[in-house]
């Protein structure tokens, strides 16, 4: 995956309470291979395009300059719902490498860690006030240093963020979990064999 | 010391390496795959690397396969086609277990795990599936992946994970008259919110949860997701022991006895202490009916749809506002005046006997008067239901009963509903368009789905009973 260090971008600002996974990525789009042109389109389709394939003027993502924005600000749990990964690959389709919420699915957090995507958790009140920042200020800047677990806002607030070490690590690397894993095998050995000896009735 | 929960007693007995930072490598005792395993596949294939146990791999098809013909050739879509059937090349490659189509041991994955006895107490088990969480109910630590760790379980037989923090739901009481599973674990996110549990590992315990048969606990584990948390778990017991001897892949003789001994020992210690607590009484809890676009949005079916300018929470206002409006309901709406254009009896949630049961009983004698789908969760539950004769309940009431798979809860398989229609679903998600562009979902129990299809609209299925 790729690396992911400092990011700078203008915000898209998303107001949806519990924003689930088939809202980012519509299950019948699942099928569809990540380098198939039309895969950036997939990124939020029920709610952009109506059903005769128009788009919905109001949705924010259809409005200049949001459209191009690299950054989602988002409400609570988003990302909820099903497991898919898609819903990651659709964000990095469409060159979106950071979200900010107050609270994620718990799957999809993991799922952005996997794909050089940068989650964030702040407060709600942040959230709101940067939603509101963005609103207020189309294309204005968020940017973010991984480095120091920092975000700026655009009214140049700075904002610390926790993030686990591991995935701070791998983030920064752009490490595969396998690669890494594999350096653990010698515990791995030592482990199974000792968990089959003491229950040999899984085995 | 203090006391362990039943989490920690599981947790800590699979942790490989426990790193500083508090990264976790967890070794994982048995890994599902389904036809969506695709990805899971095709990035270890990418990546050159072999499934690392293939004996604790296990994969059937469920997703993408059809439920009104056994012939997949008649998936017109030619992706959805590749992928109901890869899963066989992908399983004969890496030599993994397959319940392949056609065979009575396949259907949705989360039926077919217990089913099989390869959900255990005390194990770890991972799949590629958020509604993993159903497994925990035979007391074992079970969560849905993404792709990349479906991959790297795969070629490692672990997972990095962070501990999650625990929390205990007890429903205390008894409950009342046809109360299931499902209208509890629906009464639960309506208090807790579809994100209360996030971030933890829930036990369901309680006078409540004691009482109710491992169907029912599949039920509530199974939307432990949709409270925001990835794992829920009941703590075994005889019920649990009970339901595991004998079936196909669990263990027997003395390792039978070795296991029991274990999964003896694994419920949580009266002084073990959770992150948080929260008691719900069971008999307060009517049969529940969704009417929004999150489980959240839930009331008892003798209620009115409530009034979004109660709600404090100005974003949440504005989500149940614009859920008005997707589902073109209004505040204050009798739940009853509510009628439906399909109903949907089946999904990982509640396709096992006892549901089919539930659903029969309410079916027995009376017509459909709407198109009503019954799928069963396997083959196996299938066969069980025809040989009670509950097919020829649902054929005579006018309904279609169909072959195992997700069907109608995921909108992938060409079971759906077309834009604007309404369904009265026993599904896990009532999200905007979950079962196809435009659907509008109320997610129920089987009775209440069954007592929807013979009244076309949302009814007590309290009342049917009591006049049977």
């Amino acid at each position: 995956m790729e690396a992911f260090t400092t990011f700078t971008s203008h915000g898209i600002p998303v107001d949806i309470v519990n924003c689930d996974t088939d809202q980012i990525i519509p299950a019948r789009f699942l099928r569809r291979k990540k380098t198939d042109a039309d895969y950036p389109k997939f990124l939020f389709h029920d709610l952009r395009f109506d059903a005769d394939g128009s788009e919905k003027p109001d949705f924010i993502y259809n409005k200049a300059p949001y459209r191009d924005g690299g950054i989602i600000v988002a409400d609570l749990n988003w990302g909820c719902g099903s497991s898919r990964e898609n819903a990651v690959y659709v964000l990095v389709a469409n060159g979106i490498r950071a979200v900010i919420a107050p609270s994620f699915g718990d799957i999809h957090y993991n799922n952005c860690t996997k794909q050089g995507v940068l989650p964030v958790r702040l407060e709600r009140k942040d959230c709101d006030t940067l939603r509101r920042q963005l609103h207020d200020e189309p294309g204005a800047e968020i940017a973010f240093d991984l480095e120091a677990q920092t975000v700026t806002g655009p009214d140049g607030a700075v904002y610390a963020f926790e993030i686990g070490a591991f995935d701070k690590e791998k983030l920064l690397q752009g490490l595969d979990d396998i690669s890494l894993t594999e350096q653990y095998d010698s515990e791995f050995e030592a482990f199974e064999a000792k968990h089959q000896a003491d229950h040999d009735w899984l085995y | 010391m203090a006391g362990q929960t039943l989490f920690e007693k599981i947790w800590d007995k699979h942790v490989v390496v426990a790193r500083d930072d508090g990264q976790t490598l967890l070794y994982i005792d048995r890994h599902l795959c389904h036809d969506g395993s695709i990805n899971g596949f095709g990035q270890l294939r990418a990546a050159g690397r072999k499934v690392r146990r293939p004996r604790q791999t296990f994969a059937t098809p469920d997703h993408y396969t059809p439920t009104h013909t056994s012939d997949l050739s008649t998936i017109e879509d030619p992706l959805a086609h590749e992928i109901a059937t890869a899963i066989d090349k992908n399983c004969e490659e890496f030599g993994v277990t397959l319940f392949p189509w056609g065979d009575e041991r396949q259907g949705i994955a989360h039926v077919v795990g217990p089913e099989q006895g390869i959900t255990l107490p005390g194990i770890t088990l991972v799949c590629g599936d958020s509604h993993t969480s159903t497994h925990g109910a035979l007391g074992c630590i079970s969560f849905g992946i993404g792709a990349s760790e479906v991959a790297h379980v795969m070629a490692t037989q672990a997972i990095w994970q962070r501990k999650p923090k625990t929390m205990r739901i007890n429903i205390e009481g008894t409950l009342g008259f046809g109360i299931t599973g499902k209208d509890v674990i629906i009464a639960i996110i309506r208090e807790i919110s579809a994100a209360g549990g996030t971030g933890h590992a829930i036990e369901y315990a309680g006078s409540a949860i004691r009482e109710m048969s491992m169907e029912g606990r599949m039920t509530i584990c199974n939307m432990t997701i949709e409270a925001g948390s990835r794992t829920g778990m009941v703590a075994p017991d005889d019920k649990t022991i009970e339901y595991v001897a004998g079936r196909p892949f669990a263990p027997e003789g003395e390792k039978w006895d070795q296991a029991v001994a274990y999964w003896r020992s694994l419920p949580s210690d009266d002084d073990a202490t959770f992150d948080k607590d929260v008691t719900l009484d069971g008999g307060a809890i009517e049969p529940m009916v969704t009417w929004g676009n999150s489980p959240e949005n839930a009331v008892g079916v003798g209620e009115t749809l409530p009034d979004p300018a109660g709600e404090a929470d100005k974003d949440k206002r504005a989500a149940m506002e614009a859920a008005y409006d997707y589902m073109d309901l209004k505040p204050g709406m009798p739940v009853t005046d509510i009628t439906v254009d399909k109903v949907f009896i089946g999904a990982c949630t509640n396709a096992r006997i006892e549901d089919i049961r539930a659903a029969a009983e309410v079916a027995k004698g009376r017509k459909a008067v709407v198109q009503t789908l019954i799928v069963p969760g396997s083959g196996l539950v299938k066969k069980q239901a025809e040989a009670e004769g509950l097919d020829k309940i649902f054929i005579d009431a006018g309904m279609e009963w169909r072959l195992p798979g997700c069907s109608m809860c995921v909108g992938v398989n060409g079971d759906d509903l077309r834009p604007g229609e309404r369904s009265a679903s026993t599904s896990n998600r009532n999200f905007r368009g979950r079962q196809g562009p435009g659907s509008r979902t109320h997610l129920v129990s089987p009775a209440m789905a069954a007592a929807a299809a013979v009244t076309g609209r949302f009814t007590d299925v309290r009342e049917m009973k009591q006049g049977n």
